[in-house]
């Protein structure tokens, strides 16, 4: 029939312009990146170790200057005072056996700057460190009883929140995380509900205060990830996660080395804050689309009867 | 004064006396004739007509919460509306994609126009409005595009104004009295919105009824270009001969066909609302607009992609003539055309070559206005471009060697 043939060419060019400017386009606009799936094939793995001798080592080397909520060891200086002491918050313990791939917590325990992919930043020539000093010098199985005590205390429900709080949140705000007017995620915590707009301004001042210092660190300051989720894809987003040094060369960011589990959890995070529509989304089409369909078969219908006398 | 009879009020000869309203239904509808024979394409008018509807009512919901200030437009469209509002994201998608869909049914409807002959003799009108309705459109388009106010929002505000420095005339203080600013600002987005929420909306309004209007002397064309003796034919249908009448009326004949093509495109478009947007909502546009950080790519939406690599290939000057060329010369077709024949390019021999070749190439020059211009894209896209500007100047010889059939 003429009708048909006239649809498939209008449908055929219609198909071969979108094809070229959207799949086609895209894939030459940006270098295609394999993910390796958070595997960490770099890094060595690492033996079961000692929980506690793991514990005392913990206790002894880093609670100067990280927190371990759980295990009832407080933050030694607030956000902003830590800030501008070492550039930005170091995070708390607590869940870091949880959501970071064991490989890479060994790795980053004896070799933060490497481990990360910032060596970059902190050459010689640089006069700059890494704020956290590197445990080389301890044997393996005493890094190993490290990570086997902070896999011990990680608490087994972690919220997707708290995982993008520990593996993003110290950097990165969200100022549309917050269910409340006003509230929303800063890079130090979340801010609250102030009854006086000078509580409100003090706290203002003091997250100022600490973007400096993230400035300074980062050299700019890392983008708000609100609806990072719509800006980005899902494949660059789990790309640029596990190794940011592959889609941006010689960015700032450091690999933080979230596990597979971790990840899902950080993008179900990014879409409850970026994208809170989607089940409604995904639900109410269907009901859209059947409705659609009952539509169209009443206009054929109508359209047959009133073209019964035409033809 | 004309004579008024005691007819009750709002009956319909107290109407009639009054407004003519009897004249006007047989004017605007009953004995408004359309050929029969005519296929779904002829149904593009009036989706274009309910797709216009369409951004209108969704327009002026997110209008509601919209927020013309630099720091505030991307969150009240990012977070007021696709957020906090109920199913303010769904008014958005319908938006966003609504105007994107508008465009595709609109070169539909004027390669529909071109296939066909519709320009030629008598309907010169037609054309010429729906060509000022293209360009109204497109202007309505893009202003819509910088109230987000994300990056492509900026970048594009950007690069577009930045033509009307017309290249070597280094205009550029037109440029800034056009931006009210030297760089895109809060007086260029409330001047943009401006635009797209009052006075484009309001021009489109008036050439809608135009184009409308143009199309009731010369009637609708038909898909053979047949001349129809619209008088003689109305008898035939009128004394109830409708099986043979080569004419049907407005309302409800055509309409119900309408209505048909129109109940499948509004499946397939809230296909695309609920679960294929991302075409027609760039995912760049959810970065907020940075003046310090040039995105790497800059493109504009894919319906002005083929206009864009006719600018893009050249150097700035002749890049500037070319694209003001493609600008205006669709709106010259029915002079340019010399062929008395007002029939389907299929029967006209070289034009139908010519037909098929523009559309090519405007689909060429479109995937390449995106792709990065860069090693063989650049050569693809100068070829192309060239070939545009030659396929418009060899339209009057093509179609003066044309036989009269």
């Amino acid at each position: 029939m003429r009708e048909l043939k006239i649809l498939a060419i209008v449908i055929f060019f219609t198909l071969v312009t979108y094809w070229g400017v959207e799949p086609y386009a895209h894939s030459q606009m940006h270098k295609h990146v394999e993910s390796d799936n958070f595997e960490y094939k770099d890094l060595k793995e690492v033996e079961k170790g000692d929980v506690a001798k793991g514990k005392d080592l913990v206790m002894s080397n880093c609670t100067a200057c990280h927190a371990i909520k759980v295990a009832n060891m407080p933050a030694p200086m607030d956000p902003v005072t830590s800030g501008s002491s070492y550039g930005v918050n170091p995070p708390d313990l607590s869940n870091m056996g949880a959501i970071l791939d064991p490989k890479y917590l060994a790795a980053f325990i004896a070799d933060p700057a490497t481990a990360s992919n910032v060596a970059h930043k902190f050459t010689p020539e640089s006069g700059r460190s890494h704020p956290m000093p590197g445990y080389n010098w301890m044997p393996k199985e005493d890094i190993a009883a490290m990570v086997a005590y902070l896999q011990s205390i990680a608490p087994k429900e972690i919220t997707p929140k708290e995982v993008y709080v520990s593996a993003c949140g110290r950097c990165h705000a969200a100022r549309y995380d917050g269910k409340v007017l006003g509230q929303k995620w800063t890079q130090i915590g979340q801010k609250p509900r102030f009854k006086y707009e000078k509580d409100s301004l003090a706290f203002d001042i003091k997250l100022l205060e600490y973007e400096d210092s993230l400035k300074k660190y980062m050299g700019k300051l890392p983008p708000d990830l609100s609806i990072i989720i719509r800006a980005r894809d899902e494949h660059f987003l789990k790309t640029f996660i596990e190794n940011p040094q592959t889609q941006l060369p010689g960015t700032a960011m450091p690999r933080v080395g979230l596990s597979e589990e971790g990840f899902e959890k950080v993008m179900q995070h990014l879409e409850d804050i970026g994208d809170p529509s989607k089940p409604t989304r995904d639900s109410l089409g269907v009901y859209f689309l059947i409705y659609m369909v009952i539509f169209t078969i009443f206009a054929v219908l109508w359209k047959k009867s009133v073209w019964r006398k035409l033809h | 004064m004309a004579h008024f009879s005691d007819a009750k009020p709002f009956s319909e000869q107290w109407l009639d006396e009054r407004l003519a309203v009897k004249t006007l239904k047989r004017v605007l509808s009953q004995e408004y004739w359309i050929p029969k024979n005519i296929n779904f394409l002829w149904a593009m008018g009036m989706i274009l007509a309910v797709t216009f509807g369409l951004l209108l009512i969704s327009g002026i919901f997110l209008l509601m919460y919209y927020k013309p200030d630099v720091n505030l437009a991307f969150d009240s469209v990012n977070y007021t509306i696709m957020q906090e509002v109920g199913y303010g994201w769904l008014f958005r998608h319908i938006h966003g994609v609504a105007a994107s869909v508008v465009f595709l049914i609109i070169y539909i409807h004027m390669f529909t126009g071109i296939y066909y002959g519709s320009y030629k003799k008598g309907r010169e009108m037609i054309w010429i409005s729906g060509m000022l309705l293209f360009v109204t459109f497109s202007a309505e388009a893009f202003s819509g595009y910088m109230l987000p106010w994300g990056q492509m929002s900026y970048w594009a505000g950007m690069v577009i104004t930045n033509l009307f420095s017309l290249g070597g005339l280094e205009l550029n203080g037109l440029v800034e009295w056009i931006r009210g600013d030297y760089v895109p600002g809060d007086a260029f987005l409330s001047r943009f919105f401006m635009l797209h929420v009052l006075l484009m909306p309001l021009i489109i309004i008036g050439v809608i009824v135009l184009h409308f209007g143009t199309l009731r002397i010369p009637h609708v064309n038909n898909q053979e270009g047949e001349e129809i003796d619209f008088d003689v034919e109305a008898e035939k249908y009128l004394s109830g001969d409708t099986k043979n009448a080569k004419i049907i009326r407005f309302q409800w004949d055509f309409l119900a066909k309408d209505f048909m093509v129109m109940a499948f495109f509004l499946t397939f478009f809230f296909y695309l609302v609920f679960y294929h947007f991302d075409f027609a909502m760039d995912p760049v546009n959810f970065d907020p607009a940075d003046g310090l950080k040039t995105p790497p790519h800059i493109y504009p939406e894919w319906y002005f992609l083929w206009s864009y690599e006719i600018l893009r290939p050249f150097s700035k000057n002749i890049g500037l003539m070319a694209f003001g060329f493609a600008q205006v010369i669709f709106m010259l077709l029915p002079f340019l055309d010399r062929s008395p024949n007002a029939k389907p390019a299929h029967t006209r021999g070289l034009f139908k070559v010519w037909f098929w070749a523009l559309l090519v190439d405007m689909i060429v020059l479109s995937i390449m206005g995106k792709v990065p211009p860069e090693g063989v894209f650049n050569t693809i896209g100068l070829v192309a471009a060239l070939t545009f500007i030659g396929l418009w100047i060899a339209l009057p010889f093509i179609t003066m060697a044309e036989k009269k059939a």
